[in-house]
């Protein structure tokens, strides 16, 4: 794979077929929905490329060597200022056990949703257009190893999201658009000041020998390359690197999003139209719990080390909270989201456990509930596109009525609960396993399985009254799922299904990494508090 | 003085010399020819153009210009260096734009038989706006803020059959006569302690002699005040708002643009030229003790943007949003300033540099959509962004950056001004500035809901702009989005621009 770019083509292919989306006449809607369908059918292609040729033993987190599929240019370059010095950003992108999960999902949630997207018809052009710019914004948050490169991906999802919710969003779409923007933009100003703290406090040293400010988010990671006097820099006695962690994880927590910032989220989705709430859900959330263990993690790693209870504390507050508000929903779609905010909150507490175990647990939970929370939402969407309505006691016995509709539902609602054979069973087993293995959040960990409890009890609801009793009158005739509609959830049914009967194909792909990133954190926390104090 | 050395002075004042021959132009020219005023767009281009590149040319010229005699070299009225010639060739820039922008709008040509006023009178005004950007003398530095002044009066008072035309004139006239008032005032006390008016002799004078620091405060605050008016930075920001909604919307954008960058311009070398003791290696400025610019500058800037982007929050007159909105930007660009080294100065460059562009093609297109549906209120928008695709999208990208979102340029000013203000340790004042951000993304997105979001009562016209509308738009637009991924002729001409002739 020597010198092809590809994740540059993964990045920017849906650019690429925006402005040929662009070009198109108005009316070509056809000739635009198979250009979208296109652009997203090459990255999965070319996912599934990079998957091929992925080396399973190679580490990445910190070392450039181990990272893989690395593109690095000099982007921006400036010099000739005594006081300023060099100013340089690089184009950096690369993968690892961390990223390259989160690159499969973005492309097959991106190719799905672009199906779920076939019965859009107002503005289609404009929709498209950013449906594939906001796809780049995900593929390249994945991707990026410059700070600077990542903050501009993450900023870069903002606005098309908040016209994809604001245009083609439900009654109250343009509370739920502005509230999303405003949440997420205040947590990212946030996370620029710690990114412009951390430039000030690191040098890399080039090859001709001079050292520089850098942006490059492995040099950030390595305490040799901490100045004496950066703000963030461990070696200063008065450093902020404390607030500057909180005002990260704040930034993350958001997008998670996480008790007590969650409040967006159950507005976005229900206004959102499907394939929004399925990109939403199924990428955007990854994002929050991504950027922490690509970034707080191993450049705070004393902080983190530090902070474990706590970060597990708002994971099981998340888990409960959301599983509670969950059950006490009248809107099918309002259900899922909350279930959301219960699920993600798994991959907090196994995150915050700092072993192995829990860490695989966390990314794979973030694989697994992408793909069982885009089926969800894809199945609310079916039901509403047929019926306008999404109350869970509008229906009832719809099982005789859509029976192959019916069996979906049961594997994606028995994957979310976390039945043995299914994927969310293995990687919330991890979290668990991972969790109560260490002391400090074993106990934690044991309230928090109080929250299967709750989802099964929620779930289970929510199916029969659904899909048992008696069929109401008014729904007698509706029809099953058409052809359309299996093309975008016998795929993710098969993955669920897949991962949980062989979960290896997908820990082997970061248990590389995720050892390298336990160890990294574990060795590092004694360098990072060195600093003379 | 000897021809000799007038000779020299007239030759770095150049570009100067050329603004004022083609106001004269103008004027003959007006009027002789009396009915071809197509003409005058053409001619003020043709001169503002000659006067750029000239000016482009000199970019690192340095001197002294009018240099009374038998005094020492450093006493010059004008100082020639780099950083005037930035500012200089941002305002001719700004000036060319905003000649087509004139030529375009349906206020200006309503008076067709004054058009000869307006372009003489926009000339008058880049003339003050070039004296004041290299004054260095507190004279010249008066007279060139009056001639900017008187100019600006009778150009936001333009379309004198209009009511809200007359308040706006004469709201800008009564702030800006007191406001200058206090500044005389403040140099008249300045004077009065120094002995000299040049910016050279006060700095000398603060670091040897014997200072009564109640006087000096009490100048340097009238001082600034009249400075503070012409920047519209709180708590002398109240005509803005009023004078921007009233003036012909060509007026308000050049206003809003140039006008405020002479304004900094000068604000800057004031400070640079007449409180700097030394810079150390860092490009930290040392400041004489006897007045804290710092701690004035922060409060003010807070003040400003906060004041700014909150009263921006309720406006439904885009002009008057902009007006606010363009209030609080200055306090932004006060903050870089208020870091008090050259890292600030170049934030305050890049940023202006940015802010030009976006403010100019914000209000171009309120503008064009002015013309057509002769309404400038949000609610007049709705729905408008899908009958008028590039304008609308075009509009959407200024505000985006005015916001600061990557990857638009407006990101790019507010990245250094951050860089610069995390370099010195203002943490407090950075957050403050970025919570700032985030109530103005509020206030901008809201323009783009209108547009693209609420469904309209009635169906809105659709808006055709003509092709060179169009090409004007694309200048701006473009380079908004080009200089957010790719910045480095930016930065590059801006730190080029980082220096200070004689200092």
């Amino acid at each position: 794979m020597n010198g092809f770019p590809i994740l540059t083509l993964l990045t920017f292919i849906p650019v690429l077929g925006m402005v040929l989306v662009l070009l198109m006449p108005k009316d070509k809607e056809r000739e635009i929905k198979i250009t979208t369908l296109i652009a997203t059918g090459i990255q999965v292609v070319l996912s599934a490329v990079l998957l091929m040729s992925y080396d399973y033993n190679a580490g990445g987190i910190f070392e450039e060597s181990s990272f893989q599929f690395i593109e690095k240019f000099r982007w921006i370059e400036i010099t000739g200022l005594s006081w300023l010095g060099t100013v340089k950003i690089d184009y950096f992108l690369g993968v690892d056990g961390l990223s390259t999960p989160m690159v499969l999902l973005t492309s097959i949630v991106a190719f799905i949703a672009t199906l779920s997207s076939w019965n859009i018809s107002k503005s289609l052009k404009g929709y498209f257009a950013l449906f594939l710019l906001l796809d780049t914004g995900m593929m390249g948050v994945f991707v990026s190893l410059d700070f600077f490169l990542f903050y501009v991906f993450w900023e870069l999802m903002l606005l098309p999201m908040y016209f994809l919710i604001g245009i083609w969003g439900g009654t109250r779409k343009e509370y739920a658009a502005i509230k999303f923007f405003i949440y997420t933009l205040f947590g990212s100003v946030f996370m620029l000041l710690v990114m412009i703290g951390l430039y000030f406090s690191t040098q890399e040293t080039l090859a001709d020998g001079s050292a520089v400010f850098t942006f490059n988010m492995l040099s950030m990671m390595d305490p040799a390359n901490y100045t004496a006097d950066g703000i963030l820099s461990p070696f200063n006695p008065g450093n902020l690197r404390f607030i500057a962690y909180i005002a990260l994880f704040v930034g993350f927590a958001i997008k998670i999003p996480m008790f007590p910032f969650h409040t967006w989220l159950p507005d976005a989705h229900v206004e959102a139209p499907t394939p929004i709430s399925v990109i939403l859900a199924g990428v955007l959330l990854k994002m929050g719990t991504y950027g922490i263990l690509r970034i707080s993690y191993p450049m705070f790693p004393e902080i983190t080390k530090d902070l474990m209870w706590y970060i597990a504390l708002f994971g099981m507050i998340n888990i409960i909270y959301g599983a509670l508000c969950a059950m006490a929903q009248k809107d099918f779609k309002k259900l899922i989201a909350y279930s959301s905010i219960s699920h993600m909150g798994y991959v907090l507490l196994g995150m915050a456990s700092l072993s192995t175990t829990g860490i695989n647990g966390a990314i794979f939970q973030m694989f697994n509930h992408g793909t069982i929370t885009s089926m969800l939402f894809l199945i609310v969407g079916v039901i509403y596109d047929r019926t306008h309505t999404r109350g869970l006691d509008d229906f009832g016995g719809l099982a005789n009525q859509m029976p192959v509709y019916t069996g979906f539902v049961t594997v994606a609602f028995f994957a979310a609960i976390g039945l043995p054979g299914m994927s969310g069973w293995v990687s919330e087993a991890l979290v668990f396993v991972g969790s109560i293995g260490e002391e400090i959040t074993r106990i934690l960990a044991m309230i928090s399985t109080l929250g299967i409890l709750l989802g099964a009890g929620y779930m289970l609801w929510a199916l029969q009254r659904i899909f048992l009793g008696n069929l109401k009158e008014k729904w007698s005739d509706l029809t099953d799922l058409d052809g359309r509609e299996y093309a975008m959830l016998v795929p993710l049914a098969v993955i669920i299904i897949f991962l949980g009967i062989y979960p290896s194909f997908m820990l082997d792909i970061m248990n590389t990494s995720v050892n390298t990133l336990v160890e990294f954190v574990s060795v590092n926390v004694s360098k990072f508090t060195l600093s003379g104090l | 003085m000897e021809m000799n050395s007038l000779y020299d002075s007239l030759s770095l004042i150049a570009p100067e010399l050329i603004i004022s021959v083609t106001l004269l132009v103008i004027v003959l020219f007006d009027l002789i020819f009396k009915n071809n005023k197509k003409m005058l767009p053409f001619l003020s281009t043709v001169g503002l153009a000659v006067a750029l590149i000239t000016q482009a040319g000199n970019l690192t010229d340095g001197g002294f210009a009018f240099s009374p005699e038998n005094t020492p070299l450093f006493y010059g009225m004008l100082t020639i260096d780099s950083f005037g010639a930035f500012f200089k060739i941002l305002v001719l820039a700004a000036s060319m734009l905003i000649i087509y922008f004139s030529s375009t709008t349906d206020e200006v040509n309503e008076s067709f038989d004054r058009l000869g006023e307006y372009y003489t009178l926009i000339f008058g005004m880049v003339l003050g706006m070039m004296f004041m950007i290299s004054a260095s003398d507190l004279i010249l530095i008066y007279l060139s803020v009056e001639l900017l002044s008187l100019s600006s009066y009778v150009l936001a008072g333009f379309s004198k059959n209009k009511t809200r035309n007359n308040e706006a004139a004469l709201k800008y006239l009564l702030f800006g006569a007191f406001s200058s008032g206090l500044m005389l005032f403040g140099i008249s006390l300045i004077y009065g302690m120094v002995g000299s008016t040049n910016l050279t002799a006060l700095n000398n004078f603060l670091q040897t002699g014997s200072i009564n620091l109640f006087t000096i405060t009490i100048s340097l605050i009238l001082v600034f005040a009249g400075i503070g008016y012409k920047i519209s930075s709180a708590p002398f920001h109240f005509w803005t708002p009023d004078v921007y909604e009233g003036a012909p919307i060509s007026i308000t954008a050049f206003l809003s643009v140039a006008s405020k960058a002479a304004g900094f311009a000068l604000l800057i070398r004031f400070i640079r030229v007449g409180f700097v003791s030394y810079v150390d290696s860092e490009g930290f400025w040392k400041l004489s003790e006897v007045f804290d610019w710092q701690l004035l500058l922060v409060i003010i800037a807070i003040l400003t943007m906060t004041l700014g982007n909150f009263s921006a929050l309720w406006q439904d007159n885009l002009k008057r949003m902009l007006a606010y909105s363009s209030i609080a930007h200055a306090g932004y660009m006060l903050l870089g300033l208020a870091v008090m080294s050259d890292q600030g100065v170049l934030a305050v460059l890049v940023y202006f540099f940015i802010y030009a562009i976006m403010n100019i093609g914000a209000f171009f297109i309120v503008m064009l959509i002015a013309n057509r549906i002769g309404s400038e209120n949000i609610d007049d928008y709705d729905g408008l962004g899908f009958k008028a695709p590039l304008l609308g999208v075009s509009l959407g990208i200024f505000l985006v950056s005015l916001t600061g979102i990557p990857p638009t340029a407006g990101f790019i000013g507010k990245l250094y001004l951050f860089i610069a203000l995390v370099d010195a340790n203002m943490i407090a004042v950075a957050v403050i500035a970025l919570l700032n951000t985030v109530v103005s993304l509020y206030y901008y997105i809201r323009v783009l809901k209108h547009m693209y979001l609420v469904k309209p009562s009635t169906e809105p016209p659709v808006i055709k702009p003509s092709f060179n509308n169009l090409i004007f738009v694309l200048i701006l637009a473009v380079p908004t989005i080009i200089f957010g991924i790719y910045f480095t002729p930016i930065l590059d001409f801006a730190k080029q621009c980082v220096q200070f002739f004689g200092v």
